[in-house]
């Protein structure tokens, strides 16, 4: 949309996108959603629950090109993903899995990154032998070995417990920071889109669209009750000003 | 214990043989001793390893050849519900054609030569890999695909790394029922067309009622399939479950 730099930032511009229901008619599930992400910031999605958060990343990352309007990528388009679920090569050790996502990785960005995620000790375990946690691990390994123009995670905490989501969300908080990629991040959480955001985008109800942009400010910083409660305010009072 | 028992119930099969010949008489089903006996002269004048090595060559060929078609054919099949409809049809009609009319046909087709009788053994076999496989590639997981995709995974990449080992029971499956059904096969194409081979061996020993040389043959031949299945099969399937978590 802007031309000063606007082969690097991420465009989405969704006009509409329906399904086919199982009784013949179209359910509509995006419409009209536009928003940018400037390069090297991280943004996230938040909206309720079924709003049509995956199949908005699953046009983004081309896995559905059934829809009406545009999307541009930043630079190459070169994606790394972080699935609500690892995916990960059952057959494939650790350390094969992210090798086969990342074929240029060298040996050092991956003795990096296992170090950086803990995983050093798990290279040559098969996924079966990983915990949840340990697996998404690997997931967001392989999504940051490929060096992605964008990086796009689903809900990567979910079913984690508290503690270990947090604790989660702090290394992936270190490695966007430290690497400057830029991210869209789906949740549903609100704290968690705090805590890594630079940009809250919140989307409405189906059919989504984009009804408020929050900028966080001081993103990835540490907060104090205080602060994060002001911000809570911030954006329930933008959700308040709409609903009226 | 487990050998123990393995290496009983054997014996138990020698004693059986053994007893069954001394009721039914030498020339009716010569002992266990006569066979052997005949088998060792076989080995030492070259003539069992040259019939054994000319069955093997085209059980091979021929395995190979419906193996990597019906794979092929069955990914096609299972992924495709066009080409699933298109090509049902065809596949039961190979399926219920029973596998002496394909080796005539193809013999009156192609004349008694060596192409002949492996396209024979291999359409007897391609149905049979192909609903297999056709299975696998059903239960093919969309998420791994869709996983491959999005990191931009050559071809070469998702056959090997993502396809074939989400493949590789139903694989397994039919290479052990092929391997058993191609032999069988490959052996009537040799009785009824072709001048070495197992088959061929068995034919003109048939016609001298000579029992002892067809025992002395398809013991030998299932002895080599045994081995095939102990030091082949197995092993390979052992290194392909590697990742799976050791059941009982």
């Amino acid at each position: 949309m802007s031309p000063a730099g606007g082969l690097r930032q991420l465009d989405v511009s969704i006009k509409g996108k329906s399904y086919r229901s199982a009784s013949g008619g179209a359910i509509e599930v995006l419409r009209e959603l536009a928003f940018t992400l400037k390069a090297g910031t991280v943004g996230a999605l938040v909206g309720p629950s079924g709003c049509g958060k995956t199949t908005l990343l699953r046009i983004i990352t081309g896995l559905d090109s059934d829809y009406t309007g545009s999307v541009h990528l930043p630079d190459h388009g070169k994606l790394g993903m972080v699935f609500q679920e690892p995916r990960l090569l059952p057959w494939r050790t650790v350390e094969q899995n992210v090798r086969l996502g990342a074929p240029e990785a060298t040996d050092a960005d991956l003795d990096a990154l296992f170090d950086a995620l803990g995983l050093a000790a798990h290279r040559r375990h098969f996924p079966g032998e990983l915990s949840l946690g340990q697996a998404r691990r690997v997931a967001l390994a392989r999504a940051f070995a490929v060096k992605p123009d964008l990086l796009v995670l689903d809900e990567p905490f979910v079913s984690l417990d508290a503690a270990l989501a947090k604790h989660l969300q702090d290394e992936l908080a270190v490695l966007v920071t430290s690497r400057r990629i830029t991210t869209l991040i789906v949740t549903h959480s609100i704290d968690e889109a705090i805590g890594l955001a630079d940009r809250v985008f919140l989307l409405s109800a189906s059919p989504a669209h984009v009804i408020a942009e929050v900028p966080i400010a001081r993103p990835r910083e540490p907060r104090t009750a205080e602060e994060l409660a002001k911000i809570h305010r911030e954006i329930a009072r933008v959700l308040g000003k709409l609903s009226k | 214990m487990n050998v123990a028992s393995r290496l009983f119930s054997l014996i138990l099969l020698v004693a059986a043989w053994y007893a069954g010949s001394e009721v039914a008489g030498e020339r009716m089903l010569p002992g266990p001793q006569t066979v052997a006996l005949a088998l060792w002269d076989e080995a030492r004048s070259g003539a069992l390893a040259f019939h054994l090595g000319a069955t093997l060559l085209r059980v091979t060929v021929a395995f190979v050849i419906a193996m990597a078609l019906g794979t092929a054919l069955g990914v096609w099949m299972g992924r495709s519900r066009l080409a699933d409809r298109l090509a049902d049809p065809w596949l039961v009609a190979l399926l219920n054609l029973p596998a002496l009319v394909i080796i005539v046909l193809a013999y009156v087709w192609a004349g008694l030569t060596e192409t002949a009788a492996i396209v024979a053994v291999a359409l007897n076999k391609l149905p049979n890999a192909i609903v297999t496989v056709r299975e696998g590639a059903r239960a093919l997981d969309r998420e791994l695909d869709e996983m491959a995709h999005v990191f931009r995974m050559s071809r070469w990449v998702r056959l090997r790394h993502v396809l074939i080992p989400q493949l590789a029971p139903y694989l397994a499956a039919a290479t052990r029922s092929g391997l058993s059904l191609v032999w069988k096969i490959v052996l009537i194409v040799e009785l009824l067309g072709r001048p070495n081979g197992v088959g061929f061996e068995i034919g003109i020993a048939f016609q001298l009622f000579d029992v002892t040389r067809i025992l002395a043959y398809a013991i030998a031949f299932v002895l080599v399939m045994l081995a095939i299945e102990t030091f082949l099969v197995q092993p390979i399937e052992r290194h392909v479950s590697r990742w799976r978590p050791k059941a009982a």
